[in-house]
């Protein structure tokens, strides 16, 4: 089980509370299918996704970065149960989405630089810090089921 | 991997933003990697690593210059670091895995400081460009 100083818990439910999830859920999946664009493979029904402007725009993959991101959110609920919280997610994400778990990690990455960019100052170098074990967790945890 | 003519029109403008800032953003960045990071601490062993100290300014003054450097050789990156090349093969041996970690650092102080500049395009050329750099540093390792 993962240990959380009451800091780190702070740090990470604090930011979340003025985090805009259908903005920063968008921003990041569009991020990624941007910056790393081998991981539009699994977006093959999403339509246009010929350049960074149309992706940007993508209703489809706003609408997916706001429900990838929202289910992130679940996560934070639950900081002391994440295994548990995504462990038919992960199921899901090998059994049926066959998706590489390092494209998670990827995903993590790209979601910090996008809370860097709203939070500037605010996410300070502890702030990163929790953040980034939290989207590690997270991905160890979507991982977890694979077989 | 290969930096397209966007990309190096991508990579320069940002680093025309970044202007006098170089150094400040390259002890940020190294504060940032050893806070997250804390398993890179230990290739300096022999530093103060506290908040604000003299040698992370330093250091991080040093890993600006290089970047800097880079960029103004975009062409030839392999040909600008080379001695810096040598220097983390035969002496440094910094695993390779940390130059990812420091690009990232890197990409979260532009994105706190320049937010407006790091589009996604920018932001997708920006970390070819770092790995690129990663790639030339480690290259002679083995």
């Amino acid at each position: 089980m993962v240990h959380w100083t009451a800091e780190e818990k702070q740090l990470i439910t604090g930011l979340w509370s003025k985090v805009n999830v259908e903005e920063c859920g968008a921003e990041a999946l569009a991020r990624l299918l941007i910056v790393y664009p081998w991981t539009q493979r699994f977006f093959a029904s999403f339509g246009n996704l010929s350049s960074p402007t149309a992706i940007s725009g993508n209703p489809m993959v706003r609408a997916h970065g706001r429900k990838v991101l929202t289910s992130f959110g679940e996560a934070i609920k639950n900081l002391d149960n994440i295994k548990a919280t995504f462990s038919k997610l992960s199921e899901l994400h090998c059994e049926k989405l066959h998706v590489d778990p390092q494209n998670f990690r990827l995903l993590g990455d790209i979601l910090i630089i996008v809370l860097a960019s709203h939070f500037a100052r605010d996410f300070t170098p502890a702030c990163q810090f929790a953040w980034q074990k939290l989207v590690g967790v997270v991905a160890h945890a979507l991982a977890r089921k694979y077989h | 991997m290969v930096l397209s003519a966007n990309d190096k029109t991508n990579v320069k403008g940002v680093f025309a933003k970044i202007g006098g800032h170089a150094e400040e953003y390259g002890a940020e960045t190294l504060e940032r990697m050893f806070a997250t990071y804390p398993q890179t601490k230990t290739y300096f062993p022999h530093f103060d690593l506290s908040h604000g100290s003299a040698q992370i300014k330093s250091h991080g003054k040093k890993v600006a210059a290089a970047l800097v450097e880079a960029v103004n050789h975009i062409d030839d990156i392999a040909g600008a670091l080379s001695k810096l090349s040598d220097l983390h093969a035969q002496k440094l041996r910094v695993d390779p895995v940390n130059f990812k970690l420091l690009g990232h650092c890197f990409l979260v102080v532009m994105a706190i400081h320049h937010p407006a500049a790091l589009t996604p395009e920018v932001h997708a050329s920006l970390d070819k460009f770092l790995c690129a750099v990663g790639n030339v540093l480690t290259a002679k390792y083995r």
